[in-house]
């Protein structure tokens, strides 16, 4: 592959140091660890309500109160869900993502000077 | 005759709207002047300078996002179809947790000014940069359609504009207009001109719904009995099926509807683009929540314009308007507040058209210019100057064929178009953004097969079925293009593609790549990934 010498060769092995060291294998573990069960769960009760909306009408025409039945209650617990989870990850990337990775690049980037 | 003047004699005083409008149009450009500064290098043109900061670009997005699919299509459906079109809200409103959370940092840390400058940091290889491009230009161009079709529908409800001609002429002038926004503001103008038409939005679309609540008594269930009592599907408008529920065809359609909404946002070319206008990832990220909190408010709202259309205007009234469903907001809006309420939410949903189209173009010359003409054409040697002036070049063109196809489909649901540039988006640019950030084995051969599979087998479905020929079987959601009933060249069942082409790009992406013999660099997934995760390297101010 003659591409990968070009430009950045010596950049590149900075790159692979950090990309190996523990401290980035720690952020992309915890990135993964919020990320991947929140878009799970919100990808399964957004599909669940569509599935359920889909093939069980009956269900979603249920009365709740007045005229107010199932299917909108339903529908506004999606709405519950996503601003639920952008605050969530906004707050937990705050204090958990960004002082680590801000950590990584200070380290990166004085590095490449050197 | 005497139906059309019946009417007109519904909307208002076209002078009054006329002269609303110009005053909208007036103050839009007189922004988009006084903000547009020099705009003389590729990183104030395409990215406002990286300048703006989370807030700004948030409601922004917002901006953007919420177009006339948005206000006019989807409160016509609710108003027509009840629940069902509460889908719609609901879709484009979850799918901005896929960027929030997997797309938005990354992607501001790993490109400059396009997404196919994420994948050629990834990948290098200049071939998948034309992909990448020619799938942005195809969903740019889509959603144009879509965006000019709503404004020829608006127009003529409201400025009495009832020929053809007319019509036709209007759809020019919103063209031309945008041309101006984008020429002369650049990204910084138009995103100017995005925040104050955004904040308008939030503004009437509120207004408007408050009252509604109120003629209601603040009883949502009182709302619904209301409209369910005034429409003449009784109490099934509040309930799901409406639509989609007719027969299996319909319920997979609803289905791969869904799946389109939810994936496409992440893939839409001029939201991606303006997570590049804030100067880091965690900027980047404070905008697209900002832009959920505006659009998932606005969405609550959708649904209360919705049912009160329904009940206040009336099924029957809406369907005889000119634009269908598009135009029960503004008879909502006239019922509720006269001409001059209404004029003012007109006068709104103008300049939300305008603004979107103006984001539009803008993605699509920044696409052409950086991606086609310096990355491919020039290899990367273009001089900064003359790849504005092929960008300011490419505007003008895409304008012009933005009117011309907006004067062919003048007569298709907004909020349906609109769903197909999402079935677009998901299958042709998220797969790619996705793999090239948390797939290490991800090839340029593999970007290639779920590009191009992924927007031939999008597109193909969509010729290939109800929205194209065969109306017969068109399924609620608007007759074929063609109407001549004897033209029948549909096999795909279902209007929407996504069930199928989504699918399939994720697979021909992973396809491509396990197969490929040149198995993808593990150095150059590392830097993507490091740079991704940290935003080393990523481009802050204004750097060559």
């Amino acid at each position: 592959m003659p591409l990968s010498q070009e430009s950045s060769r010596g950049n590149a092995s900075g790159y692979e140091i950090v990309y190996a060291s523990r401290e980035f294998r720690t952020l992309r573990r915890r990135l993964g660890s919020f990320v991947v069960p929140a878009t799970v769960l919100f990808l399964g009760w957004y599909f669940l309500y569509v599935l359920t909306a889909t093939f069980a009408p009956g269900f979603m025409r249920t009365s709740v109160f007045g005229y107010v039945n199932a299917g909108l209650c339903f529908g506004a617990t999606q709405f519950v869900a996503v601003f639920a989870i952008t605050m969530g990850y906004r707050r937990w990337a705050r204090r958990n993502l960004d002082p680590m990775s801000q950590r990584l690049r200070q380290r990166l980037e004085t590095g490449r000077k050197r | 005759m005497s139906h059309l003047a019946a009417v007109s004699g519904v909307v208002g005083k076209p002078a009054l709207n006329i002269a609303i409008f110009a005053f909208f149009v007036l103050v839009s450009l007189a922004i988009a002047v006084s903000a547009a500064g020099s705009n003389r290098t590729t990183t104030d043109y395409y990215a406002g300078g990286h300048a703006f900061s989370g807030r700004q670009n948030g409601i922004a997005i917002g901006g953007d996002y919420l177009s006339a699919a948005s206000f006019l299509g989807i409160a016509g459906l609710i108003a027509l179809n009840g629940y069902d079109g509460f889908l719609y809200s609901i879709g484009f409103l979850a799918g901005w947790l896929v960027v929030l959370m997997l797309v938005a940092g990354p992607l501001r840390n790993t490109g400059r000014y396009t997404t196919a400058d994420v994948l050629d940091l990834r990948l290098r290889a200049v071939p998948v940069r034309a992909a990448a491009a020619v799938s942005t230009l195809t969903v740019s161009l889509f959603y144009l359609l879509a965006q000019m079709a709503g404004a020829g529908a608006l127009v003529s409800l409201l400025l009495g504009v009832r020929s053809g001609a007319g019509q036709d002429a209007t759809v020019a002038a919103v063209g031309l207009l945008m041309i101006f926004y984008v020429l002369v503001g650049g990204m910084k103008g138009t995103t100017w001109v995005q925040i104050v038409k955004a904040s308008l939005l939030a503004v009437g679309a509120a207004v408007v719904t408050v009252w509604v609540l109120a003629k209601a008594g603040f009883s949502l269930s009182a709302l619904l009995g209301h409209a369910a009592a005034a429409s003449p599907a009784g109490r099934a408008v509040l309930g799901p099926g409406l639509l989609y529920g007719v027969s299996t065809a319909s319920k997979l359609n609803f289905i791969s509807l869904s799946l389109a909404l939810v994936l496409g946002v992440a893939g839409l070319p001029h939201v991606l683009m303006r997570l590049y206008t804030v100067p880091d990832a965690a900027q980047a990220r404070r905008s697209v929540v900002w832009a959920i909190c505006l659009v998932g408010g606005f969405y609550l709202c959708t649904l209360v314009l919705g049912f009160g259309a329904m009940w206040l205007v009336g099924a029957k009234q809406i369907e005889a308007a000119p634009g269908k469903e598009n135009s029960a907001v503004p008879l909502l809006a006239f019922h509720l507040g006269g001409t001059v309420l209404l004029g003012i939410i007109a006068a709104v949903a103008f300049a939300t058209i305008l603004a979107v189209v103006a984001g539009l173009t803008i993605t699509a010359s920044a696409s052409f210019a950086h991606d086609v003409y310096a990355g491919v054409i020039r290899r990367g040697e273009a001089d900064p100057g003359q790849e504005v002036r092929v960008a300011r070049i490419t505007a003008v063109v895409i304008g012009a064929v933005a009117v011309i196809g907006g004067i062919f489909a003048k007569d298709v649901d907004v909020a349906f178009l609109v769903a197909l540039a999402f079935a677009i988006a998901a299958s042709a640019n998220l797969p790619s953004i996705l793999y090239s950030f948390f797939w290490p084995r991800f090839t340029a051969r593999g970007a290639l097969w779920s590009i191009y599979g992924g927007l031939i087998s999008a597109v193909g479905l969509i010729i290939f079925s109800p929205v194209v020929s065969g109306n017969a079987t068109a399924l609620g959601a608007g007759p074929s293009l063609i109407t001549d009933p004897h033209v029948d060249f549909a096999f795909f069942p279902l209007d929407n593609p996504g069930i199928v082409s989504i699918p399939l790009a994720f697979f021909l992406g992973w396809l491509g790549s396990v197969t490929d013999k040149q198995p993808a660099d593990p150095v150059r997934f590392a830097r993507m990934q490091v740079r991704a995760l940290t935003g080393v390297g990523a481009e802050r101010s204004s750097r060559g």
